[in-house]
This record gives structure tokens, C-alpha cells and sequence, in this order.
């Protein structure tokens, strides 16, 4: 606490499950360690409002697969937002985590002061980040006129302001095109969604219903190599691309525009999980976990965004409700699952895997596998080798493999420091 | 064969590619489930979607309350009924699933407000 400097005017919480974030993962976790008998939960959230994105994802297709009906981002928060409070669940609006530690306790802070929240779980639900030009180093200028997509998006349809009239989104994200159709909507010209991948990185459906619907033009194997304007932005250079994404000489090609959106991804926002020392997945940028998606340290839990960036709400509040349950568990039996090292199966992507969450298993049974693959890859099978024996093997179910897949496998009896393999088969 | 085209299923997040026969709504392959067979019919015949956009609110804590048909209205009409939009606007407070304007073009459908917006102070 001397760090901090503050002793006098700490106000002390103590609390059963805390969570940090107010967007879909961390109600939905919220009221599901409710449910599962933790007494007193605590949401936390930096802004001002509850619900995280989905008040300004004004589009429907949320819910589909969760409770089979499509509803617009207001209505689907709405929902979890009514139960919360049916359920007594507090909401601390504009007060921002500062840190947590191993000993479950958050450092945060709001107008009342510094407050120090002795929890007996923490549920990390931070969502995560565009990512802007920076990430990316596109030369050229550096004029004004160039946005995230979802910061076009709060401007559209929460403040009413357009950003632009002639329009270029770089990235063929769900964001991306869903912005696609927004602006065009809003009367803007869409010139055209440049996507440096051969296949769009969005779903199918949103590649109908946001671009062929209204003729909005998406090249792939394009790039954009220079961005033009002294103070607003005037044009974009854009070139084809090399199977290894190099930009090819003389394929330049010149599109006049206003606006220039990225919709080039996302980060996962883990600066408390790593200060805190939990240990983080390159590939996922998310916390390592276990089967209850418990993370490197006992008692801190991870869901939504800030775990692994979602296609849909539906999956991320799934997942979300099993690491409430588990946060209840911990918090009413403070049931550590403690063994980690030892009792471990170690889950590694093999060929053609690009991630696979949970990283860790300390359990026999079935168990719920979330992953992604390296490229989109329609017929496939999936073989799950354990010290290099299969014990499970899965046809890809899915026409649209670039998103996250599932399957359900059951693990047998194994031996400490067993090592799981996923690999895809041709 | 020239009868014959491929439609992306837009229902769920799977996006099957289906085969289908224009003339004769014969499904040649593709649909993973009964909705995407409906769909790629209803695709062929008269193509729907579900619009969603906002209109303008007077007094409100927000200037504009998000809205969207309760029904899934033709394609062709989408431009139609955004004119329409363009020139609507309420008064706060306006309550979730409130309807603004029923039988949008007689459509069938309504125009229903998908967030709550208070009054401003």
C-alpha cells in the first residue's frame, strides 16, 4: 500500500466474487456466480454506462445461437442488464481498476476515493482494443480522417456524427462490414473494403447482408501502401498483394477518399492480468486457463474478449456463465485447484492450429474446446492425441472454418505432465 | 445447370453455401438445416432482411434512439423506408420495443424502437 500513498483515505470492500468489466462476459459471468450461490457480487466498470459495445452495435444477429432469436446489441445487453439487477448484483459505474494482486485484492479507484476490494474471486472481463494505424505501419502522411471502425461506430450511433462522406475501410473484420453497411445507410459512399487475406475475415453473413446487399465493392489480396492528404486525408494508395502478403510492384492503384477506416483486429486488454503476474498466451493474448477458465493465479477467472477475441456474443456468454459458476464454487469453498504443474495436461495447437483454449487440464471427463485454425479449411478433420495417442477425433463442422470452432471431447485417466495435441489433418 | 445458383445462408453465424435450382426450388446441397432450406427459397422468390438504423429524438439523454423492423421487410424496400426514417423523429422518453410507425409501406412490418431513452434533465 505505500506505493499507493493513499492509507488514510482507503475505503475498504470485502466481497465474494468481484468482477472487472460491465460488457456481456462480466454481466453474464456476474449473474451466473450468482446463481451459483456467491452471496455478494461486485461489477466494475470505468465508464459510465453498463453494457460495454452493445449499446452502440445497433445491427441484429445477437443471440442466434444462444437462445435462438436475433436481437440488436441494445437488446441483448438489455436482457442480462434486467437480471443483474433482479439479482442485486451492484454495479460500480466509473471506476477504474487500478490493480489486482495474488491475494484477490483490486485497487480501484472512482470520485468517492481509493478503494481496496478483498474478494475471494476476481473474474477478468476486460474486453479488448482496436487495433489502429500504429499497429499496422502504413507509410504516408499522417492527415486527419483515419478512425478505428468501432470509433465510427460510436460516433454514428450513439453521437450522430458521420465521420466522413467517401469512405474506405481497410479490413474485412465483422466490425468493418457491419460499418460498411452503416455508412451507406447514412448516405456516405462506401468505396470499398480492402482485405490483404484471398478470403474475407468476416462471416459469410455479414459479407451478404453488409456488402452484397449494397454493392459495396471487397477486394481481397489488397493492400493499402500509402495513405495521402496534408491535413484531411485525400486518397489511398492500394496494391495487390503476394501469397506472403508482400505488396507486388506496378498493381497500384489510386481510390480518392475522405475517411479511411481500419478494421484490422483486435488485442485483448490484459495490462491488470500481467501486472498482477498471470501468465498470458502469445497466441490467444489472453490469460492462460484451465477447464473452469481459471487462470495462472487461484481464484482469478478470465471470459469474453479480454480470454480470446469472440466472432459472436453468443459463444463469449457460454463460456462467461462457466467461469462464473466456477468463481462462485471457489468463492463459497475456497476450493483451490491448486495443482497445477503436477497433475497437468499440457494442451498445445499442433499443425494447422492457430490457438486452443483451455491451455491446461487437471481433470478426466469431458471438456469443452474452444479453437481456431491457421487458414479457412473446409474439410477436415481434427485429431486430439494425448503423449501421442489419439483418443478423439471430430470432422469440422462448420462450412465457415476462419471462426471459432468447438467440440466437446472426453479426456481419459492420465499420467502427470500428460501433453494434449491438436492437429488438424488434411 | 444455368438454372442453377449458390446462396449464403445469412441466418446464423455458420454461413452454409447453398445449391439450389432457381426454376424449380429444388435444393441441390448445402443446407446444414431446415431454416437455411426456407431461407434460400425465400432468397430465390423474395429476397428479405431485417433493417436496422436510428432515428432523431428530441430531448433525450442520446440525439438519436436505434430502431428496426419487427419483421423482415423485401430488400427492394430498404431504401425506402431509410427515406422514411431520415424524416421521422420522437419525443424522449421512448421505451424498448415501442412502435414508431406501424405497417412501415404496408409491409406487414413495424418500425420498433431496440434501446430505452430517457428524458434529459
Amino acid at each position: 500500500m505505500e506505493k499507493l500513498g493513499c492509507e488514510k483515505k482507503l475505503i475498504n470492500v470485502t466481497n465474494d466474487v468481484s468482477v472487472i468489466g460491465s460488457g456481456p462476459a462480466g454481466i453474464v459471468a456476474g449473474i451466473s456466480a450468482r446463481e451459483f450461490g456467491a452471496k455478494k457480487v461486485i461489477i466494475i466498470d470505468r465508464n459510465n454506462w453498463i453494457g460495454g459495445i452493445l449499446p452502440q452495435c445497433i445491427h441484429d444477429g445477437f443471440g442466434i445461437e444462444e437462445m435462438g432469436i436475433s436481437l440488436t446489441g441494445p437488446e441483448y445487453i438489455d436482457k442480462y442488464v434486467e437480471k443483474a439487477k433482479n439479482l442485486g448484483i451492484t454495479v460500480m459505474k466509473e471506476t477504474t481498476v487500478l490493480k489486482i494482486n495474488n491475494e484477490l485484492e483490486i485497487f480501484a479507484v472512482s470520485r468517492k476515493g481509493l478503494m481496496k476490494i478483498k474478494s475471494k474471486s476476481i473474474i477478468l472481463a476486460m474486453g479488448c482494443r482496436e487495433k489502429t494505424r500504429g499497429n499496422l505501419i502504413i507509410p504516408g502522411d499522417r492527415p486527419s480522417g483515419i478512425y478505428t471502425a468501432g470509433l465510427a461506430q460510436t460516433f454514428i450511433n450513439l453521437y450522430n456524427i458521420m465521420p466522413g462522406k467517401n469512405i474506405v475501410i481497410l479490413g474485412s473484420g465483422d466490425v468493418g462490414l457491419i460499418m460498411a453497411r452503416r455508412l451507406k445507410i447514412e448516405g456516405a459512399n462506401v468505396k470499398g473494403v480492402i482485405e490483404i487475406l484471398p478470403y474475407p475475415n468476416g462471416l459469410p453473413r455479414n459479407v451478404v447482408q453488409c456488402l452484397k446487399d449494397y454493392n459495396i465493392p471487397l477486394l481481397l489480396s489488397h493492400t493499402i501502401t500509402s495513405i495521402e492528404g496534408k491535413d484531411r486525408i485525400n486518397k489511398v494508395i492500394i496494391s495487390k498483394v503476394d501469397k506472403n502478403k508482400k505488396p507486388i510492384p506496378d498493381t497500384e492503384k489510386i481510390i480518392k477518399c475522405d475517411t479511411l477506416l481500419l478494421s484490422v483486429g483486435l488485442i485483448p486488454e490484459n495490462e491488470i492480468s500481467r501486472n498482477a503476474g498471470i501468465i498470458l498466451d502469445d497466441s490467444t493474448g489472453g490469460p492462460l486457463v484451465n477447464q473452469y477458465y481459471r487462470t495462472t493465479i487461484p481464484g482469478i477467472y478470465a471470459c469474453g474478449n479480454c480470454l480470446q477475441v469472440y466472432d459472436t456474443v453468443d459463444l463469449l456468454s457460454i463460456h462467461a456463465k462457466i467461469a462464473g459458476k466456477q468463481s462462485a464454487k471457489n468463492a463459497i469453498k475456497g476450493k483451490n485447484h491448486n495443482n497445477y504443474a503436477e497433475k497437468n495436461i499440457i494442451v498445445k495447437p499442433g499443425t494447422g492450429i492457430k490457438y486452443i483454449i483451455p491451455q491446461m487440464i487437471n481433470k478426466t471427463g469431458i471438456i469443452d474446446f474452444s479453437f481456431r485454425l491457421e487458414k479457412p479449411n473446409k474439410f477436415s478433420k481434427i485429431s486430439f492425441e494425448l503423449n501421442k495417442n489419439e483418443i478423439f477425433r471430430g470432422n469440422l463442422k462448420y462450412s465457415n472454418s476462419t471462426g471459432i470452432i468447438n467440440m466437446k471431447v472426453k479426456i481419459p485417466n492420465y499420467s502427470p505432465k500428460s501433453i494434449l495435441e491438436v492437429i488438424l489433418n488434411e | 445447370m444455368n438454372d442453377e445458383t449458390k446462396i449464403t445462408c445469412i441466418l446464423c453465424p455458420i454461413g452454409c453455401e447453398i445449391r439450389i435450382n432457381k426454376k424449380n426450388l429444388f435444393i441441390i446441397e448445402g443446407a446444414k438445416c431446415e431454416k437455411g432450406i426456407e431461407y434460400s427459397k425465400n432468397e430465390v422468390l423474395d429476397p428479405k432482411r431485417i433493417l436496422t438504423s436510428s432515428i432523431l429524438i428530441k430531448n433525450g439523454i442520446l440525439p438519436l434512439i436505434s430502431v428496426k423492423t419487427n419483421k423482415p421487410i423485401p430488400k427492394d424496400k430498404l431504401f425506402n423506408i431509410l427515406e422514411i426514417l431520415k424524416k421521422t423523429s420522437v419525443n424522449a422518453p421512448v421505451e424498448m420495443g415501442e412502435k414508431i410507425i406501424r405497417n412501415i409501406l404496408n409491409t406487414g412490418s413495424d418500425i420498433i424502437a431496440t434501446k430505452t431513452v430517457k428524458k434529459s434533465k
